[in-house]
């Protein structure tokens, strides 16, 4: 069965909310009714068959084709099935999605994967700032899954991050890890100004020294037997992540930050 | 049934319901992760005063084992969930968290799910912090040498304790000989372990005393030197001595296998060896709802 596609056919002049566009929100609905649902497009309400080509049945498989930024919250509350997209898309992407993948061949805006529970979300792009974060006056961030950026992060990858691992082939902005709570990061470019600002726990993975606020204390060099296991897990990814020679297991280990509780780390590798 | 002029007794061998477990042992190299593993494993004989039953299922090669590093892969069997639990926890605390370099992972993946490394944690006062890899939790726990990774949990699964056979011979090294070639053959066997030492007890019980104090006592009817003096021997007089081969197994059918390799083994040897015949030791069939009869295993 062909994947339900959605074709861009105008560039909307306002932003789009594609929440309703969801693999389990859209099964068992006939063609006719996806093509009668109502999306938000600023203060209006357009049908889809308005903005988007409709084709294709199979709604486990969403592609969206001809993607502009103009389009938020694709993915939002994902529970199953694969949504990909070709082109960029707006903010929110994979907003709290509960499983499944999302497939962004192309950039993401801002707060992609914020709030994230569980499942994959690959961004072959750029991602934009508040990746795998907390929405605005929320305390927690992405809660679990995988997020996986082919190009560079904004500031605050993984703001209150609790659970969950960003992998970021590029370089990630400032306030990495900022009020991490626990879980994972790992970039493999450099990282910018006020890393891990105020986390608590958690991990950030460096393949490149940064510049450490001074609020972090060096541990010393270290051998740690979790590392392997991790890039091991990575293997099945379609990213350097996956390249045995990306993978370490000698840090250098600074713990932070000391401003809060201090039981975050921060590991840089150390070249053999 | 007799096999090389070994005589094969028309008895069984009576096993027990057991719950057990298995857990993957790792460490910078092969000769520590067997100190890890033998240390786990000791004073776990019987449940009868050991609490358990353990033993040293295989050496593992770093490409089986989780982390890559060499391992050896123990387990642990006991009468009930909770024992096992407690066993398990007490001796992972007391034997791998102490030993250099350890880390400990799980053997099981399915099953009830019971903590390995998920209350050892807290020995880390604090400092200790977890990962979740490929669905998995696993703490890290700071120690003096690095750090001590252990998985969160691991399997507790239905298992069978108490298979066993009883090798009679002329001799008491020939006894232990054909014991010792047993082992070699059952230790190649998986999800089973013999947990006496060497695999071998020669002292094996039978259920009762005449002390009050004691469930279990001598099995005076195969003591070689009581033949003339117990009410009933089950020796012949050209019997001097007699081992047994205990085994608990994760399925019927696991230490069905084990039962016939060993018992195979020992039958290679035949009656030139001094082994006269092969029994085991049951309970009438009262007790254990698991029989393992001999003839039907050798036929």
């Amino acid at each position: 069965m062909s994947a339900l596609t959605f074709t861009l056919k105008i560039r909307p002049e306002q932003r789009v909310d594609m929440s309703p566009l969801v693999c389990q929100a859209l099964e068992n609905l006939e063609p006719v009714e996806i093509a009668a649902i109502k999306l938000h497009c600023g203060k209006k309400k357009v049908r889809v068959d308005e903005l988007f080509a409709v084709s294709g049945f199979d709604t486990k498989h969403i592609l969206i084709k001809n993607s502009v930024a103009k389009l938020d919250y694709i993915g939002k509350e994902l529970d199953g099935g694969v949504i990909r997209v070709e082109g960029d898309v707006g903010a929110y992407c994979g907003m709290g999605m509960k499983s499944g993948v999302i497939k962004v061949f192309g950039n993401a805006g801002l707060y992609a994967g914020c709030e994230m529970k569980k499942g994959q979300l690959e961004i072959d792009g750029n991602a934009g700032d508040f990746l795998g974060g907390a929405l605005a006056g929320n305390k927690m961030g992405m809660k679990g899954g995988l997020i996986l950026v082919k190009g560079n992060a904004g500031d605050r990858v993984g703001d209150h991050l609790r659970r969950g691992t960003i992998l970021i082939e590029g370089s990630a902005g400032d306030y990495c890890g900022s009020r991490m709570i626990a879980g994972t990061i790992a970039v493999l470019g450099n990282t910018g100004k006020f890393l891990g600002h105020s986390m608590r726990r958690g991990t950030l993975l460096l393949w490149n020294a940064p510049k450490l606020p001074a609020s972090f204390n060096d541990c010393g060099s270290h051998t740690l037997a979790f590392l392997p296991m991790l890039f091991k897990s990575f293997q099945s990814l379609n990213s350097t992540f996956a390249l045995t020679e990306n993978a370490f297991n000698r840090v250098q280990r600074y713990a932070g930050d000391m401003s809060e509780i201090g039981r975050g780390e921060v590991l840089v590798r150390i070249e053999n | 049934m007799i096999i090389n002029g070994v005589q094969i007794d028309a008895t069984f061998a009576e096993a027990f319901p057991m719950k057990g477990t298995r857990a993957i042992i790792t460490a910078q190299n092969e000769k520590w992760a067997m100190i890890a593993a033998q240390a786990m494993t000791g004073f776990a004989t019987s449940v009868i005063a050991c609490g358990c039953e353990a033993g040293i299922e295989r050496v593992l090669s770093p490409d089986e084992t989780p982390d890559g590093r060499p391992g050896v892969s123990i387990m642990i069997f006991a009468m009930g969930g909770k024992g096992l639990a407690k066993q398990l926890e007490t001796r992972a605390g007391q034997c791998v968290l102490t030993s250099p370099t350890s880390a400990l992972f799980a053997g099981i993946d399915g099953g009830i799910r019971i903590p390995l490394g998920k209350n050892l944690r807290y020995f880390g006062d604090g400092f200790q912090t977890s990962k979740f890899i490929s669905g998995k939790r696993y703490w890290r726990i700071p120690v003096m040498d690095g750090e001590f990774l252990a998985e969160a949990t691991t399997g507790q699964v239905d298992a069978v304790g108490g298979g066993n056979f009883l090798v009679l011979a002329q001799s008491q090294p020939q006894a232990l000989a054909a014991c010792e070639a047993a082992i070699e053959e059952m230790k190649k066997i998986p999800n089973v372990i013999m947990p006496f030492p060497g695999g071998v007890v020669r002292s094996g019980s039978k259920v009762g005393s005449k002390y009050k104090t004691l469930n279990a006592s001598t099995n005076d009817a195969f003591c070689p030197t009581l033949k003339g003096s117990t009410k009933k021997t089950d020796l012949s007089p050209d019997v001097e001595s007699v081992m047994e081969i205990v085994i608990d197994g994760l399925s019927k059918e696991d230490i069905d296998k084990a039962m016939r390799v060993g018992i195979q083994a020992v039958c290679n040897l035949g009656v030139e060896n001094g082994i006269t015949r092969i029994s085991a030791g049951n309970y009438g069939g009262k007790l254990g709802p698991f029989h393992f009869h001999l003839q039907e295993i050798m036929a």
